[in-house]
């Protein structure tokens, strides 16, 4: 199954057809790391199935040298879900946009994660329709203009990470499209973990809503206004990683270290696979200004997967079957001879 | 028995244990059947229930009924009108009233008659007056006090006791028709094992209803149906839901793969997902999906990745499949979609037949998106269709339809139990490990089939999807000839079914003054109208297709035979429309009908007068 191969590197997954994402867009980062990501798992190259939906993003299989599957609106978690039951041994990637997933193919993200059937989910955020030229996404910030909200939109967003947690989510990360070194990371802890792990890359499109993530992801800022969380490893962020994470009550709460008596073992350790999700949803919703914005693994908890759970069912009762095959099955149950 | 019983024989018989929708009236019909079966009878069974689980109780609404039509021949309907009906309540008279033989017998359970069950079933007076019912044999047995009275000894509360009233009616018929009633008995015994009171209370009133049939002197004589002239071998029953999902089966072996289901539950169809999730033994992978979308994409993704797919539905499940349809078609990856066919448009008539999904089915979906599709036309034949719709899709790397409808997915028949090595094999388009420079949408010259290659197989990666393919390589092209190309090929590699299927059958002379064409679940009653006729010296033949798309090579030949054609169909012409454009050397006349009912004979026969 996962026999090992280190010889393949990022190269051995790029495919022969001509990458045709704008120039400047996030996308083609994040295709690097993703390769970078593959090689670093040591699988075979044709043990990897990804599948897409319809998008700028999801035309990311055909850059693929695995096995791909770029499939309709919003319906590629319902694609891969199949792909991956009917297989259990395959690597599975679904990949798609914040339209794709939160919008049209919302119900079957939900399904999928309360499943939770291993596969990983490339949720490519930009906060826009890409391919059908800008329009705005159930991820749009409230007021954003676009061409069908000329006068700015009226309803409220969905944040991926509360949905995906809401909806019983096992495995939840966050990643900054340009951070090739976080990013490869957390798409290798993905892979890893078993059960579906919901990826939210942060990507910026260049053409229809460019500088979306400029606020939180500028050179200058950065450091400041995000915050890389690890396993294990206490909540500390900034230039001078002097500022951290305490629980107020009922909140989280940004503090100096040095401040008001605060010291590092004040500061919150990050447990990902803290069953409980109070503090996953917290992380998952800190938003700048009052936060820093959190990136890396928020979420990692150990819990049976569907595909496994069918494989175990299905063994099970074929252990004790009367029924082995079609013939069997025709002569069960009442019948008489004339 | 010691009272001299007056037995007449008769050749066949047409029952309707018909009430209210909670008192089991099929499950009686159910039981009736099998013993039929076992004592030797073909029969043809039709289930005919409102689409509330619990209608309002006494209401003409929500009477269910069950007509179970048996003989000494061989039975092809259940049967246009009765000669028995078990009426429960006045409601159950009102419904069925009109779909009575004259002279008919009709037992009511007189208990039910009072005042309020009058009002509620809509009659101002007493219904057996009303009615005029003296012209038929009217047996009014108190079968509610009398079913009271059979457990009053066993101590159990009233309600338990009542629910078994059903089997006092079921006891009077066996009497009257000189059933045994032990394999009820024997039914009881396994159903309610862990119940011994409930098994007690059944025996108890199912033998009182014999008894009091026995006793009564209205209902001498008794009659006989002699066993039927059938071929030997072990029989079963099945209804047309769970042949299709055994015909699946059996197509998954012959291919050697397993099969995976990935289907949202929807009335008719729901039976076929219940059958197969049941078959864990053999392996198969069901899926209940969020909706019919994630139902089929499920399935295109198992398939892409070396399952047999199937997906089962009815009208409304088909509609919001269609995209995805379409991406099988441009994949060319092998799913079957199973649509069984119920009253529409949108909600319709959820619990009623129709054939009005059939231009859905052809044609139901953007762009030209070729698929074949197939109809069933009988219970049992189900399982020859479902196998051939399996087989189609999994040789010739295509989306196939295949169409039932609610009245053969319900009915039942009893079905010679077929062997699977009789059955052909299946070769499936996987290639082969060991070729080389694999090429996703190479074909094989005769069929157009593409090769399948399977993820996880070693130097075979590729990328499909839903945008258009390159002729060869099938990487993403926006050539314009290419797509000419494209689409030409899809359309082709359909049409190109027609070598495998085999000819259209026509049942009586193969020329004369009118052919009947019928398609899909109304063979039974064309069957026999046609037969009748043709018993009177009338000079008609029938036609009846089960190959939709693309249509037997012979049809053409078959048609040119007759001086006029009639396409009879439960929708209003779809498929005489379709014959307009693929034959078109013809005239077409049409008999149509949209109620929620089948045909029946006798109306069928009364058109076929008019052209002969
Ligand atoms: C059934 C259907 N409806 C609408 C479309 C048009 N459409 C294609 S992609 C898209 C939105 C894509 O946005 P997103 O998922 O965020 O992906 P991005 O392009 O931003 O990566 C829409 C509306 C379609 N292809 N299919
Ligand atoms: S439109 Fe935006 S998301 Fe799409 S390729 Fe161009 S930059 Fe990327
Ligand atoms: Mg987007």
């Amino acid at each position: 199954m996962t026999e090992q191969n280190t010889k393949l590197t990022f190269k051995d997954f790029k495919s022969d057809q001509e990458v045709r994402w704008c120039p400047g867009c996030g996308d083609h980062i994040v295709l690097n790391s993703v390769q970078r990501a593959m090689a670093e798992l040591g699988r075979k190259k044709e043990d990897f199935a990804l599948i897409s939906g319809i998008g700028c993003s999801s035309r990311f299989p055909y850059y693929m040298d695995t096995y791909g599957f770029h499939g309709i609106h919003g319906r590629a978690a319902a694609i891969a879900s199949g792909v991956k039951v009917a297989n259990p041994q395959l690597s599975v990637w679904e990949v798609t946009g914040d339209g794709d997933a939160l919008a049209i193919g919302g119900n079957h993200f939900i399904h999928l994660i309360r499943r939770n059937i291993d596969i990983n989910l490339l949720l490519f955020n930009n906060q826009i329709y890409g391919l059908t030229k800008g329009q705005y996404s159930p991820t749009s910030k409230k007021g954003t203009t676009t061409k069908t909200s000329p006068f700015g939109t009226i309803e409220t967003p969905f944040n991926p990470g509360e949905l995906a947690i809401g909806a019983q989510g096992k495995f939840f990360a966050r990643t900054m499209d340009n951070n090739v070194k976080l990013s490869t990371e957390v798409f290798v802890e993905a892979a890893k973990h078993d059960g579906t792990s919901v990826v939210e890359i942060l990507q910026n499109c260049v053409i229809f809503n460019d500088g979306i993530y400029n606020e939180i992801n500028a050179k200058e800022v950065r450091e400041e206004r995000q915050i890389i969380l690890k396993h294990g490893a206490p909540m500390i962020f900034g230039k001078e990683r002097d500022k951290g994470l305490i629980l107020d009550g009922l909140k989280l709460k940004v503090v100096r270290i040095g401040e008001d008596g605060i010291t590092e073992d004040d500061i919150l350790i990050h447990k990902a696979n803290e069953n409980n999700p109070g503090i996953a949803m917290m992380l998952a919703n800190m938003r700048w200004p009052n936060y820093p914005v959190a990136l890396g693994v928020i979420r990692s908890v150990n819990a049976p997967t569907y595909d496994m759970a069918m494989e175990s069912q299905i063994s099970k009762i074929q252990a004790e079957a009367k029924i082995k095959n079609v013939d069997d099955l025709l002569h069960s149950g009442n019948t008489w001879e004339v | 028995m010691s009272k001299a019983k007056e037995v007449v024989e008769l050749e066949e018989v047409v029952i309707r244990f018909s009430g209210d929708s909670g008192d089991g009236m099929q499950l009686t019909g159910t039981l009736f059947s099998t013993t039929s079966a076992l004592v030797g009878n073909d029969f043809s069974t039709f289930p005919d229930y409102p689409s509330e689980i619990r209608a309002p109780q006494g209401t003409v609404g929500g009477v269910s009924g069950f007509q179970v039509h048996f003989g000494h021949s061989k039975i092809f309907t259940p049967g246009d009108f009765s000669d028995v009906l078990i009426a429960m309540n006045p409601a159950a008279l009102k419904a069925n009233r009109k779909w009575m033989k004259p002279g008919s017998i009709v037992i009511v359970d007189s208990d039910s008659f009072d005042e309020k069950g009058i009002t509620k079933a809509g009659y101002t007076e007493d219904p057996i007056v009303k009615e005029k019912l003296d012209k038929f044999n009217v047996i009014k047995a108190p079968i509610s006090t009398l079913t009271k009275e059979a457990v009053k000894e066993m101590g159990i509360d009233a309600k338990t006791g009542m629910r078994s009233k059903n089997m006092f009616a079921l006891g009077m018929v066996y009497w009257l028709y000189n059933r045994p009633l032990k394999h009820t008995e024997e039914f009881f015994q396994t159903k309610f094992k862990k119940k011994p009171d409930v098994i007690e209370a059944n025996k108890r009133v199912l033998k009182a209803g014999y008894n009091y049939a026995y006793t009564m002197e209205a209902m001498t004589p008794s009659y006989t149906v002699s066993p039927a002239e059938i071929d030997k071998g072990t029989y079963r029953n099945i209804n047309g839901n769970q042949a299709t999902a055994w015909g699946l089966l059996a197509a998954a072996e012959k291919a050697k793969l397993k099969l995976f289901v990935g289907s949202y539950p929807i009335t008719p169809a729901t039976v076929i997902l219940e059958e197969l999730a049941a078959r864990k033994d053999l392996g198969v992978k069901s899926f209940q999906a969020e909706d019919e979308i994630a139902g089929i994409c499920t399935t295109i993704g198992a398939s892409f990745a070396g399952l047999m797919g199937v997906t089962s539905t009815s009208g409304p499940g088909l509609a919001l499949k269609s995209e995805a349809i379409g991406l099988a078609v441009m994949a060319e990856l092998p799913i079957v979609i199973v649509n069984v066919q119920r009253g529409g448009p949108s909600t319709g008539l959820p619990t009623k037949t129709e054939q009005s999904d059939l231009f859905q089915a052809l044609y139901g979906r953007n762009g030209e998106s070729p698929v074949v599709v197939l109809a069933a036309s009988t219970p049992t034949n189900c399982f020859d269709h479902a196998f051939m719709a399996a087989k189609i899709a999994l040789e010739h790397m295509t989306p196939v339809i295949l169409l039932t409808d609610g009245f053969i997915a319900n009915g039942t028949q009893p079905w010679k139990v077929p062997s699977m090595k009789d059955y052909p094999d299946i070769k499936t388009m996987i290639v082969s490990k060991d070729e080389e420079d694999y090429q996703p949408y190479a074909r094989d010259v005769e069929t157009l089939a593409r090769l399948w290659a399977l993820p996880g197989m070693k130097g075979k990666e590729h990328r499909i999807g839903g945008l258009e393919k390159d002729f060869i390589k099938g990487s993403v092209s926006h050539d314009p000839l290419n797509h000419q190309k494209m689409t030409d090929v899809r359309d082709e590699k359909v049409e190109r079914v027609v070598n495998m299927i085999p000819d259209l059958e026509v049942t009586g002379d193969k020329e004369g003054d009118l052919l009947v064409v019928g398609w899909g679940g109304t063979f039974g009653h064309l069957h026999t109208a046609v037969k009748e006729m043709q018993n009177e010296g009338k000079k008609l033949s029938l036609a009846h297709f089960n190959y939709i798309r693309p249509l037997p090579a012979n049809t053409k030949e078959v048609f040119s035979r007759f001086k006029k054609i009639i396409v009879c169909e439960l929708n209003l012409g779809q498929f005489a429309n379709y014959l307009r454009m693929k034959q078109s050397d013809f005239k077409y006349e049409q008999f149509n009908k949209v109620q929620g009912l089948p045909f029946t004979a006798t109306e069928l026969k009364d058109e076929f007068k008019k052209y002969l």
